[in-house]
């Protein structure tokens, strides 16, 4: 289970950044390590536009399959953070769940 | 009504009838050519040939979709795409049921220009991001919701004055 969370998605799967309804920032994530990436890289702009739709939850529990890292944005969602802190506060999770995930799979 | 190059070019009276079925399609022969002065005959003709050749493409209802009670919204979408893939990227979106129309523009850079439908904005946002956003080569989206319709024609035959002049005085020569 844990390696599959870590797998690459076909490009339907992927997660495609907005700003808003309909905007695309031509910016885009296969896999766990690959939206860890991108959500340093995107604009503060496009990750409040998910993370208050609740479209970051969505994909990790749907698509990726992690539904721990989606309650944990859940809980950040709670705390209603906005543009850097909203940024640290995702990095924080991701990273996280990406050593924790990377480093229980060779042992 | 003649052909030069494999194309068709039409004398004033074809540009007449034209301009009488765009204003009125129902109308019927004998009352287009008493407008024009001709004879029912020779519009019945002139049509039936015209329609053979494809000039005159389909007889349409134009419907206002707020009166029928159509809730949905419009909106253009520009897509910023590689060039290489673009008349892919045009392709694929002509295939899609929410896309209206569909043109390809070079401005600074390649940009593909298409009229979607939807039903709200969330199933607008959902369309562009499963349906869209993931082509190869789709680079960026814009897309700007349109609010308020000011003017919306077809093109006519009669919107084009200086072709129809150009007609006139051949056929007068």
């Amino acid at each position: 289970m844990k390696s599959r969370i870590l797998r690459t998605l076909p490009r339907e799967k992927a997660f495609y950044f907005f700003t808003s309804i309909g905007n695309y920032t031509g910016e885009s994530a296969t896999s766990l390590k690959e939206f860890t990436d991108k959500i340093n890289e995107v604009n503060v702009k496009s990750l409040e536009f998910h993370f208050y739709r609740g479209d970051f939850e969505k994909w990790t529990a749907e698509v990726l399959e992690d539904k721990e890292l989606a309650e944990q944005i859940g809980t950040l969602r709670k705390m209603s953070p906005i543009g850097e802190n909203l940024k640290n506060g995702l990095n924080r999770i991701l990273i996280r769940r990406y050593s924790r995930l990377r480093s229980t799979l060779y042992f | 009504m003649k052909f030069k190059n494999n194309t068709v070019a039409l004398d004033v009276t074809d540009l007449k009838i034209l301009n009488a079925l765009q204003e009125n399609a129902r109308q019927t022969y004998t009352a287009i050519g008493k407008s024009l002065g001709i004879a029912h005959s020779t519009v019945y003709d002139r049509i039936k040939r015209m329609e053979r050749h494809g000039i005159i493409k389909e007889y349409t209802a134009v419907i206002d979709a707020e009166k029928a009670g159509a809730k949905n919204i419009i909106a253009i979408m520009t897509i910023f795409t590689d060039p290489k893939e673009s008349d892919n990227v045009a392709e694929k979106l002509c295939q899609a049921p929410q896309i209206l129309e569909v043109y390809t523009s070079l401005s600074e850079e390649l940009l593909i220009i298409a009229k979607v439908v939807a039903e709200n904005q969330e199933s607008l946002h959902g369309f562009i991001a499963s349906s869209v956003a993931p082509l190869p080569g789709v680079l960026r989206i814009r897309t700007s919701m349109i609010t308020k319709k000011f003017k919306e024609t077809r093109f006519s035959i009669a919107n084009n004055p200086k072709q129809l002049t150009f007609i006139k005085e051949k056929s007068n020569k």
